[in-house]
C-alpha cells in the first residue's frame, strides 16, 4: 500500500473525531514533522556509515566491520560515544553565539524538508514557493558557520568560518541561476509542479538539451561547494585549518554539525532529484522508492567526488565561481528562457 | 566615518598540526590569507644522536643512526658505514655491495611512496594516500623477511650487511617490481593530469636554480629546478656506476615539477633494483672486520644521494679507539626547511602545505 494513503487515512480519522479543523491541521503537521525528523535522523546515520563504506572500498579497505553485519551499527555506537563526551566550551568563547551555532545549523538543515516531495503526495506542505523556500532556509547554514567561527574565539575557527561564508555566498549565485533555468521551464516554484512537469523520461530536465545538462552540472558543482565537500571543503580543510569552524566543538554539539552536514548532502541530492531527475516518478516501484533510489544515487556521486579529488585553494575557488560558473549560468538561463518562449522545445 | 583598520595576525602552525610532517612548527604572519612572514621553529625532535654516537662503538652507533632519518633508515646506515669503511680502508664483498644497492633503492621507493601519500593528503585527496601505503607495505615486507625489521633495519654493517636475503626474497621482489610500474601509472592517473592538482601545484613555490644552489638544496628538489645533480652519477659511491638509469630533471622548479621528478625517480629506482638482482653474484656478505674495530686516526666525510637530497656523515677518529671522537650528520631536509620562508612569502596558507609537501621535509633529519 502507498504510504501517502496511510497518512491520508490517519488524517481523515483525526478529522472525523470532530476536533476544530485548525487543531487537526496542527496535530497533522506536528506528526509529519516528527516522521520526517525521524526519517532524516536515520538517513543521516545511514549516510555516515555509507560514506565510510564507500570511501573504504574506493581506497581498497573494508571500513567498519566489527559492529554488526559489515559494521552497520557503527554510527549508532559513534553517536552514543559522542553523547557521553564532555561538552567543552573554550574559556574565552562568546557563549550564546557558541551555544546556538550548532542548533541553527541543525534546524536549518532539517527545515528544508518541509517542501521536499518524498513521493506522490508525500510532502509535508506543498508550498507554492517551494524551491525558493528551500534555498532560503538552507542558506541559514552560513549564519551558523559564521557564528561557530566567531563564537569559538579561535583563529583557526575564525578563518574557517570566514572562508565558508565567502564560499557559500559565492556558490549560492550559480546554484540559484541553475535552479532558475528549471523554474523558467516548469513555470512554477512549487516542487510538486516541477516534478509533475517531468512525467516522461525524455521530459526530465537533465535530458532537455541543451540547457538541462548544463544547468545540472552547474547545480552539482555549486551543491558540492554548498555542502562544503571535496573539492570545495576549504572551510574545514583539515590539513590547513585543522578542522575549520568546528575545531573547538566537542560532544553533542559536534555531532549536530556532523549530522547537519550529512542531512545537507541529502538535501542537495533530493533537490537534484526533484529538479532534474524527474523526482519520485518511475515505473513499477512505489514513488517513494524511486525518490530514494535517485537521491542515494546522487549522494553516491557526491561521495565519489570527495574520495577522488584534491582540494582547491580559496582564491581559485572564488575565481571558478565568479569568472566561470556565474557567466555560464546566466547564459544558460537566457537560453532556457528563449527555448521556453519560442515554444519549439515544449515536447 | 572612521577608517577601517586592518591588522596582520599571527597563527601558529604546529608542532601538533596534521600537515607539518612530524613536529615542525611555523609561526606565520598573515595578512588575511596571504603570508607575509613564515618563521620555522625546529628542535622538537632533537635526540642528540650525534652526541650519543661519541659514547658508542661503531657497531653500536648503527641502531642509533637508524633513527637519524627513519623514513630511509637504510640510507642513514649506509652513509655512516661508508664513512667508517673509508676511514679503515675496508673493501667489502661484491654480493654485499649489491644487497646494499637493492635495499637502498627499495628504501628510496618506500620513502617516495610516503611522500606521494602525504602530498596528496595535504592537498586534500585522501585516497592516493592509501594507494601509496599499500605498495610501501610490500617493500616493508621485503625488508622484514630480510632483517626482521620494518622501519629501523640495523642491516648495513661495517664490512657488509648483517645477513643474506632469504630464498623467497627474489621471487617476491620480482613480483613487486613487475606490478610496480603499473601501480605508478595508477598514481599518475589519479593526480598528474587532474586539473585541480595542476592549479594547486603549477607555479606554486617556484625555486629558481640560483636560489636552490645558494641554499644548498640537493636531491629531487634541486633536479626539479633544472640542476641535474645526483651523487649516484656525479660522485658515484658503492657500485652505482654499474647500472643504467636516468636522472629525471625538470626546468620550472615549482611544486608540480618536484612531483614529477619524484614519480619518475620511483620508476628509475625500480629499474636499478631489477638490474641489481640480475647481476648479483653469489659469495660472502661480510668482509673480515675485527670484532674490536678500531679505525686509524683521521677524519672522513662520506655522502650519498638520499631521497631527500645529499646525506652526509662526517666522522673524526682519535685513533686506537673503538668509539668515534666526533660524528656529524647532514640531511637534505635542513636546507629545504631553510628555503621555506622565502618560498612561501606572498602565497596563501594552503600553499604552505603544498610547498612543504612537495619539498618532502622530514623532521628527524633536521633535529637529529
Amino acid at each position: 500500500m502507498e504510504i501517502a494513503a496511510i497518512f491520508k487515512y490517519l488524517y481523515e480519522l483525526l478529522a472525523s473525531t470532530g476536533l476544530p479543523s485548525m487543531l487537526v491541521d496542527i496535530i497533522a503537521l506536528g506528526f509529519a514533522a516528527v516522521v520526517v525528523f525521524l526519517f532524516l535522523a536515520l538517513v543521516a546515520l545511514f549516510l555516515v556509515w555509507l560514506e565510510r563504506k564507500v570511501s573504504a572500498h574506493i581506497q581498497q579497505r573494508f571500513g567498519p566491520m566489527r559492529t554488526g553485519w559489515h559494521g552497520w551499527i557503527q554510527t549508532v555506537a559513534d553517536a552514543i560515544k559522542l553523547l557521553q563526551k564532555e561538552d567543552t566550551t573554550p574559556a574565552n568563547a562568546d557563549h550564546p553565539v557558541f551555544y546556538w551555532a550548532p542548533i541553527i545549523a541543525f534546524v536549518a538543515a532539517f527545515m528544508a524538508y518541509v517542501a521536499i516531495p518524498f513521493g506522490d503526495g508525500l510532502i509535508v506542505s506543498d508550498l507554492n514557493i517551494g524551491i525558493l523556500f528551500i534555498i532560503a532556509i538552507t542558506t541559514f547554514t552560513i549564519i551558523s558557520l559564521l557564528m561557530a567561527g566567531w563564537g569559538s574565539n579561535s583563529k583557526y575557527a575564525l578563518l574557517g568560518g570566514m572562508r565558508s561564508a565567502a564560499q557559500v555566498v559565492s556558490y549560492e549565485v550559480p546554484m540559484i541561476i541553475s535552479v532558475l533555468a528549471v523554474v523558467v521551464f516548469a513555470g512554477s516554484l512549487s516542487m510538486v509542479d516541477i516534478v509533475e512537469s517531468q512525467a516522461k523520461i525524455y521530459q526530465w530536465y537533465i535530458f532537455r538539451l541543451p540547457f538541462g545538462p548544463i544547468a545540472f552540472i552547474i547545480y552539482i558543482i555549486a551543491a558540492t561547494a554548498e555542502t562544503n565537500r571535496t573539492p570545495f571543503d576549504i572551510p574545514e580543510a583539515e590539513q590547513e585549518l585543522v578542522a575549520g569552524f568546528n575545531v573547538e566543538y566537542s560532544g553533542m554539539k559536534f555531532a549536530m554539525f556532523f549530522l547537519a552536514e550529512f542531512v545537507n548532502m541529502f538535501t542537495v541530492s533530493a533537490i537534484a532529484t526533484t529538479l532534474f531527475l524527474g523526482g519520485w516518478q518511475g515505473p513499477l516501484l512505489p514513488s517513494w522508492v524511486w525518490f530514494l533510489i535517485k537521491t542515494f544515487g546522487m549522494v553516491f556521486v557526491f561521495m565519489w567526488f570527495r574520495w577522488t579529488y584534491p582540494r582547491l585553494r580559496v582564491d581559485q575557488l572564488m575565481e571558478f565561481s565568479w569568472k566561470f560558473l556565474v557567466p555560464l549560468g546566466f547564459a544558460n538561463l537566457i537560453l532556457a528562457g528563449w527555448m521556453k518562449s519560442s515554444g519549439w522545445f515544449n515536447w | 566615518m572612521s577608517e577601517l583598520r586592518t591588522q596582520e595576525f599571527q597563527i601558529n602552525m604546529g608542532p601538533q598540526h596534521p600537515s607539518t610532517h612530524g613536529v615542525c612548527r611555523f609561526i606565520l604572519t598573515l595578512d588575511g590569507e596571504v603570508i607575509i612572514k613564515a618563521e620555522p621553529v625546529i628542535g622538537y625532535l632533537h635526540r642528540a644522536i650525534e652526541k650519543i654516537c661519541e659514547n658508542r662503538t661503531y657497531a653500536q652507533c648503527i641502531p642509533v643512526i637508524d633513527r637519524f632519518e627513519y623514513c630511509t633508515s637504510m640510507s642513514s646506515e649506509m652513509v655512516f658505514v661508508l664513512a667508517a669503511e673509508k676511514l679503515a680502508g675496508i673493501k667489502i664483498p661484491e654480493r654485499a655491495e649489491y644487497l646494499r644497492v637493492i635495499m637502498l633503492e627499495l628504501n628510496r621507493i618506500a620513502s617516495h611512496l610516503i611522500w606521494y601519500g602525504t602530498t596528496s593528503l595535504d592537498l586534500g585527496a585522501i585516497t592516493p594516500f592509501l594507494y601509496g601505503f599499500r605498495e610501501r607495505e610490500d617493500v616493508l615486507d621485503l625488508f622484514e623477511m630480510t632483517c626482521g625489521q620494518r622501519l629501523t633495519y640495523n642491516y648495513i654493517r661495517v664490512g657488509g650487511v648483517s645477513r643474506d636475503i632469504p630464498k623467497e626474497f627474489i621471487p617476491k621482489c620480482h613480483e613487486f617490481l613487475d606490478k610496480f610500474q603499473g601501480k605508478v601509472d595508477d598514481y599518475e592517473r589519479v593526480l598528474t593530469e587532474n586539473p585541480i592538482f595542476l592549479v594547486r601545484n603549477k607555479n606554486v613555490g617556484v625555486l629558481t636554480p640560483q636560489m636552490a644552489v645558494a641554499y644548498g638544496i640537493s636531491g629531487p628538489s634541486l633536479r626539479a629546478s633544472g640542476v641535474k645533480w645526483d651523487l649516484r652519477v656525479d660522485d658515484p659511491y658503492s657500485i652505482y656506476d654499474r647500472f643504467r638509469f636516468e636522472i629525471p630533471s625538470f626546468q620550472n622548479g615549482d611544486c608540480y615539477d618536484r612531483y614529477l621528478v619524484r614519480i619518475k625517480e620511483m620508476r628509475e629506482s625500480a629499474k636499478i633494483v631489477g638490474q641489481a638482482i640480475e647481476q648479483m653474484p653469489e659469495g660472502d656478505i661480510m668482509a673480515k672486520v675485527p670484532a674490536n674495530f678500531k679505525p686509524p686516526k683521521g677524519e672522513v666525510y662520506s655522502r650519498i644521494e638520499n631521497s631527500r637530497g645529499e646525506m652526509g656523515a662526517y666522522i673524526q677518529s682519535p685513533g686506537d679507539s673503538k668509539k668515534p671522537l666526533r660524528v656529524k650528520l647532514r640531511g637534505g631536509s635542513y636546507n629545504q626547511l631553510q628555503v621555506m620562508p622565502e618560498l612561501v612569502r606572498g602565497h596563501k596558507v594552503a600553499d604552505v602545505v603544498a610547498i612543504m609537501a612537495s619539498l618532502d621535509i622530514i623532521m628527524p633529519e633536521i633535529d637529529r
